[in-house]
């Protein structure tokens, strides 16, 4: 079959106990960007048993189409059942594109459907676009430097990706906006060689770093586990939280939940106070939404200056306990 | 009980740098280093053989030189070590990559558990696990922290986004390992002696009756079209200016300005 045979756009609609991840709707909102240049239209498929019912809720945010696949085996997501599932509706419908969230459950299940389909799958995705040759690409940080990479799926079908949560921004939804819900049968075996056996939700004694609205990170710069306390406590006192860049987390200082970047969290924050990172590539991508960005490094010209809107060049050991202790000063 | 561990060699530097000319990587100068989380594969892979007992073999696909990993690889503890090794697997992508370890892992056979890495750190797609235990149709365990083999299953937590979860998956399984796993042991002399002797074999194409077609480049889907540097979003800087004191009275401006003190 010829490439151009291969027509829709399709969002796997992650979905667990009935609740949609946020990140299924980010894609359905840069679907439309690509659906105004292929002229496709975006489906969101649908697996789970008793899902229907987020069919509309897709369709308010952007999808043409639902094709929902309900089985008992897929009623909690695993990988050979979910495997099945996508691959028999790609080989009916024989979409262009197919996305999924980077999630722990998208980069769990999207490379399987890779196999079965013989084609390719890029990994984390952080932007996608046709480029001058009108040939689909996805962005990809490479290399542990400052590069970026395009990556291209020139003779496979369907092109699919995984792509990082938080990237886009959700459509309002739009409950007036009409859209097609397909039901549609698969045949898939129950997986009786996995169980889930226990689920322990996560507490933590403050809130996650991609929900603070102020963090304070850490880089290499950092001199001791002392004066990362001392980032703590002007966290504190803005009602923030620290967050680091990778070497503070190899370190061991803290957790890989605190780590922003390419290989951890993606932040978004109001205000994001960079102190000894010099702003590289995989950092730079997990915090560059940032609204405010505010950096303090003792070497002038750094990348992470370039993308700041305040900037201290200067040693943090002197200016961030005067910073401390103006703050209280004002108190 | 027979574990495969799938080790790659990555370069031993966060930055690594382009030749500007060709857009290839520069080797030059750069060390090469077994991808740390394969060391924590083959930690977790010791311990369940000191446990229970069985074997323990190393497979590595990559150039001739990635047989000095795979003795590092021995010298932790595995008893044999595989290099797939031949000029049609170069430029592989994960499709390729997964098949061509999928073909070893069957001409060796008979295997309990697969153990692979969450991640390498240098093309980081995390796809290498679960595309070879789908080339294998067997279940998987993505993002191990920790794992433990009972009664023909084995079992595993999970770190997930907002939980952890505690799994089973019947054997063979191919399981992949977060660094929190374990802490990998350190080689002893004695033990990197002993590994000169343990059996290395080296695999070519032909060997693994693998198709040229689905290895390397012709078997990869997925290519690099460009790479360039990211675009600088020059935003208008605002530096404070003056002594650390001068700083942090313009800094602490700034934050009332915000309304954050
Ligand atoms: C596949 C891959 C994934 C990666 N994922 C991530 C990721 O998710 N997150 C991440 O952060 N990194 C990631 N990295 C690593 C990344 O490439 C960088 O190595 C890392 O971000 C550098 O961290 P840094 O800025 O803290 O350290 P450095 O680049 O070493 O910068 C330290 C900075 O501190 C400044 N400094 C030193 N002393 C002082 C002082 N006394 N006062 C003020 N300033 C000072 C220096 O001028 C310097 O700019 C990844 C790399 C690879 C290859
Ligand atoms: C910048 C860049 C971007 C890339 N993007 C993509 C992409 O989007 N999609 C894609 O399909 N390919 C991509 N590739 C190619 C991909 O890196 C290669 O296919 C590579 O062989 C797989 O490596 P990985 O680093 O992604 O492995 P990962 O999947 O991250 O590795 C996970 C584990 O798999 C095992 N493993 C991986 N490689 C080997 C090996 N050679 N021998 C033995 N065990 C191994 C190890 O246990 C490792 O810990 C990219 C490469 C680069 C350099």
């Amino acid at each position: 079959m010829a490439e151009e045979d291969y027509k829709g756009i399709w969002i796997f609609a992650e979905q667990q106990n009935g609740v949609l991840n946020p990140v299924t709707l980010e894609l359905l909102a840069k679907a439309q960007e690509l659906k105004a240049h292929n002229g496709e239209d975006i489906y969101a498929i649908l697996l789970g048993s008793d899902v229907k019912a987020l069919a509309p809720t897709l369709i308010a945010h952007g999808a043409d189409k639902v094709i929902v696949a309900e089985d008992a085996a897929l009623a909690s997501y695993s990988a050979r059942p979910y495997q099945q599932a996508m691959t028999q509706l790609a080989e009916k419908y024989k979409p262009s594109i197919i996305l999924y969230g980077a999630t722990s459950l998208g980069r769990d299940f999207a490379p399987r459907v890779m196999v079965s389909l013989k084609t390719g799958l890029t990994a984390d995705a952080i932007d996608l676009g046709y480029d001058e040759d009108d040939v689909f690409y996805q962005t990809t940080p490479a290399y542990g430097g400052s590069i970026l990479a395009h990556i291209v799926i020139l003779e496979c079908r369907p092109q699919m990706a995984t792509v990082r949560p938080k990237m886009f921004v959700p459509l309002e939804a739009d409950e007036s906006r009409k859209g097609e819900i397909i039901t549609e049968t698969v045949s898939v075996d129950a997986e009786d060689s996995y169980e889930v056996l226990d689920v322990t939700q996560k507490i933590s004694d403050h809130e996650p770093i991609d929900k603070a609205s102020l963090l304070v990170c850490g880089g290499r710069g950092i001199k001791s586990e002392e004066d990362l306390k001392m980032l703590g406590e002007l966290a504190e006192l803005l009602g923030g939280q620290v967050a680091a860049s990778r070497p503070i987390v190899d370190n061991g200082w803290l957790p890989h939940e605190e780590q922003i970047g390419q290989s951890g969290a993606t932040v978004k924050p109001d205000h994001i106070i960079n102190i000894a990172i010099s702003g590289s590539v995989q950092y730079q991508v997990g915090m560059q939404n940032s609204k405010c960005i505010i950096s303090i490094n003792h070497t002038a010209g750094v990348p992470i200056f370039d993308i700041s809107h305040y900037g201290a060049v200067a040693d943090y050991r002197s200016l961030v306990p005067a910073i401390i202790e103006e703050i209280k000063k004002r108190k | 009980m027979k574990i495969l561990v799938f080790v790659k060699q990555v370069p031993d530097t966060d930055d690594v740098k382009l030749d500007p000319k060709t857009g290839n990587l520069k080797r030059e100068g750069v060390q090469s280093m077994i991808n740390p989380l394969d060391a924590n594969a083959i930690e977790a892979a010791v311990q369940l053989k000191e446990k229970y007992g069985g074997t323990v073999a190393a497979i590595s696909m990559g150039p001739p030189q990635a047989e000095d990993m795979l003795k590092k690889a021995l010298a932790l503890g595995c008893d044999e070590a595989y290099l797939l090794s031949d000029r049609a697997f170069g430029g592989a992508d994960t499709l390729a990559t997964a098949y061509t370890l999928a073909k070893a892992a069957e001409k060796i056979g008979d295997y309990d558990l697969l153990l692979f890495g969450r991640h390498a750190v240098d093309g980081d797609t995390a796809q290498t696990g679960p595309a070879t235990a789908a080339y294998l149709n067997v279940p998987q365990i993505t993002l191990a922290t920790s794992i433990d083999v009972q009664d023909g299953w084995v079992i595993c937590d999970r770190n997930l986004e907002d939980c952890t979860q505690r799994v089973k998956a019947k054997l063979p399984a191919l399981v992949t390992v977060c660094g929190e796993i374990n802490t990998p042991r350190y080689p002893t002399p004695i033990n990197i002696m002993k590994a000169l002797k343990k059996p290395r074999t080296v695999w070519d194409a032909a060997a693994l009756e693998a198709d040229t077609a689905r290895t390397g480049i012709p078997g990869s889907p997925s290519s690099t079209k460009k790479v360039f540097e990211p675009e600088k979003r020059n935003t208008d800087t605002k530096y404070f200016e003056g002594s650390a004191e001068d700083m942090a009275v313009q800094f602490v401006d700034m934050l009332a300005n915000e309304h954050l003190v």
